[in-house]
């Protein structure tokens, strides 16, 4: 299983709480985490990436293992540290707006 | 008795607000959606449990909600636990899929160059005055979406964006948003459509093609200043007896067309400033209009520092300041365009709330105005449901 963070309000809006653990197939990588979000909560999908492109929306960010990966290959395999639950996967957002 | 509930959008969060035909002592339940910016929330006239509304944010996009219990309880059109899955099994949640038909092209940028369509968020919804199953909504990058499965899925009425019209539309200061939608009570094949800054444009076939609907409107900041289109038009209304009779609060100027909006005439009149964004008519009276003057398009506040509603009613051209229970000193707010409405009970409650988080009723047409809160977020919408 995979450990996920998310924003408070993408939490409020699915109706979770502070963490959340997903089945992903390997080899694991932010695509299929994301996939596997939107399947379990079908109310995420448009929120983190676009219906359409995919494409990560612009005020999110995604960190693993205390790095940025934000702007690597959503297909790149991500470390075994994520893929076996010992570190959650984060999605933040920005902080903008003054 | 019979009652009203009023349905307020924020910038963080949305409130239901109740009363009873007196419009005196409210309840006032929320925010629902705390922190979400609310630009829209309406009822279907058919049902009123039936309420949908648009959620959005810069972070996360957009959502659309419904609740089908008058605001109780909400959740995303396609998302109970029986519509999780389709037939193959993946789940649906596209209910906030706004994805526009074909290719999408360019419209013009703000600096005049062509500028790739690209969806932000919906402005307004509008339920079908008959299927409480169909609604409409107006977005940004300035298009018009149908869902006839109560907001599971939305399908561009794409004969609008795709006017010949539509690469020349540029956007206003608050993004190009298509703002208001009109539906004609007596021939609901007959829609108009209010665009920032494109102008108004009307349907007579369900929306499969749109006529731009701008003659007699002057436009001073655009190069060819009475064009077919690029009309920065704030706000259209009708009355529903009257459907030919259309009052529109533009960018300047207060307007009214007597012909389903094919002609305009100016009817600004004795207002301190025919700059605004709301507009609507008295429920009872065709005739009588109501607009909320502000200062300027580089000043969005009231002038003199008063709150004033101005009424017409005479239809447009000789208005009167309505200010009894209204702040007359200090106050520097400003009333946006869908932040005003009217009740349909037998004196007619008219409503707004402004930039500064008053939400305002007054029970009797305008005479008299009471807070039905002072400390709201600044507000987006006001709505209101007259029930039984």
């Amino acid at each position: 299983m995979v450990r996920v963070i998310l924003p408070h309000h993408l939490r409020n809006l699915a109706q979770l709480g502070p963490e959340i653990a997903v089945n992903v197939e390997s080899p694991v990588s932010v695509s299929r985490i994301l996939g596997s979000i939107e399947q379990a909560y079908p109310v995420l999908r448009g929120t983190i990436r676009d219906h359409g492109t995919l494409k990560r929306r612009p005020f999110l960010r995604f960190f693993a293992c205390g790095e940025d990966i934000s702007l690597d290959s959503p297909d790149a395999e991500l470390p075994e540290t994520i893929s076996n639950g010992s570190e959650p996967f984060l999605v933040v957002g920005a902080i903008a707006g003054g | 008795m019979s009652g009203v509930r009023v349905l307020v959008g924020t910038k963080k969060g949305a409130f239901i607000c109740t009363a009873d035909g007196d419009r005196k002592n409210w309840k006032i339940e929320g925010p629902h959606f705390g922190g979400w910016e609310m630009y829209h929330l309406k009822g279907s006239p058919v049902d009123p449990n039936r309420i949908y509304a648009s959620q959005s944010s810069g972070w996360f996009g957009q959502i659309v909600q419904r609740s089908d219990d008058g605001g109780k309880t909400w959740s995303p059109p396609g998302s109970a636990p029986e519509d999780l899955a389709s037939v193959d099994g993946f789940p649906q949640g596209e209910s906030n899929k706004f994805v526009y038909e074909g290719i999408a092209g360019t419209h013009r940028w703000y600096d005049g160059t062509p500028h790739p369509w690209e969806f932000k968020r919906v402005w307004h919804l509008e339920p079908s005055l008959t299927d409480p199953d169909t609604v409409f909504a107006g977005v940004e990058d300035a298009a018009l979406f149908k869902s006839t499965d109560a907001g599971r899925t939305w399908t561009e009425l794409s004969g609008l964006r795709t006017h010949t019209t539509g690469a020349d539309w540029q956007p206003g200061a608050g993004g190009m948003c298509l703002h208001t939608i009109l539906i004609d009570p007596k021939a609901p094949d007959r829609m108009w459509v209010a665009i920032s800054a494109a102008g108004c444009f009307r349907t007579d076939d369900g929306g499969k093609t749109w006529k731009p609907t701008n003659k007699g409107l002057i436009s001073n900041f655009m190069p060819k200043p009475d064009a077919e289109v690029g009309h920065c038009v704030h706000r259209i209304a009708l009355h529903h007896t009257r459907p030919d009779t259309l009052f529109m609060q533009k960018h300047w100027d207060v307007m009214r067309s007597d012909d389903g909006g094919d002609n305009w005439v100016e009817v600004s009149g004795n207002l301190p400033s025919d700059f605004g964004f709301p507009i609507d008519v008295h429920a009872h009276e065709p005739e009588t209009v109501y607009v909320v003057p502000i200062k300027s398009d580089s000043e969005h506040y009231v002038p003199e520092g008063k709150l004033r509603v101005y009424r017409s009613k005479t239809g447009g051209g000789e208005w009167e300041a309505l200010t009894n229970g209204l702040p007359q000193e200090n106050c520097y707010a400003n009333v946006l365009r869908d932040a005003m409405a009217v009740d349909t009970l037998d004196e007619c409650g008219i409503y707004f709330g402004t930039t500064s988080g008053q939400v305002y009723v007054s029970p009797d047409g305008g005479d008299h105005w009471q807070p039905i809160g002072e400390h709201f977020p600044s507000v987006l919408s006001v709505e209101v449901q007259t029930l039984a």
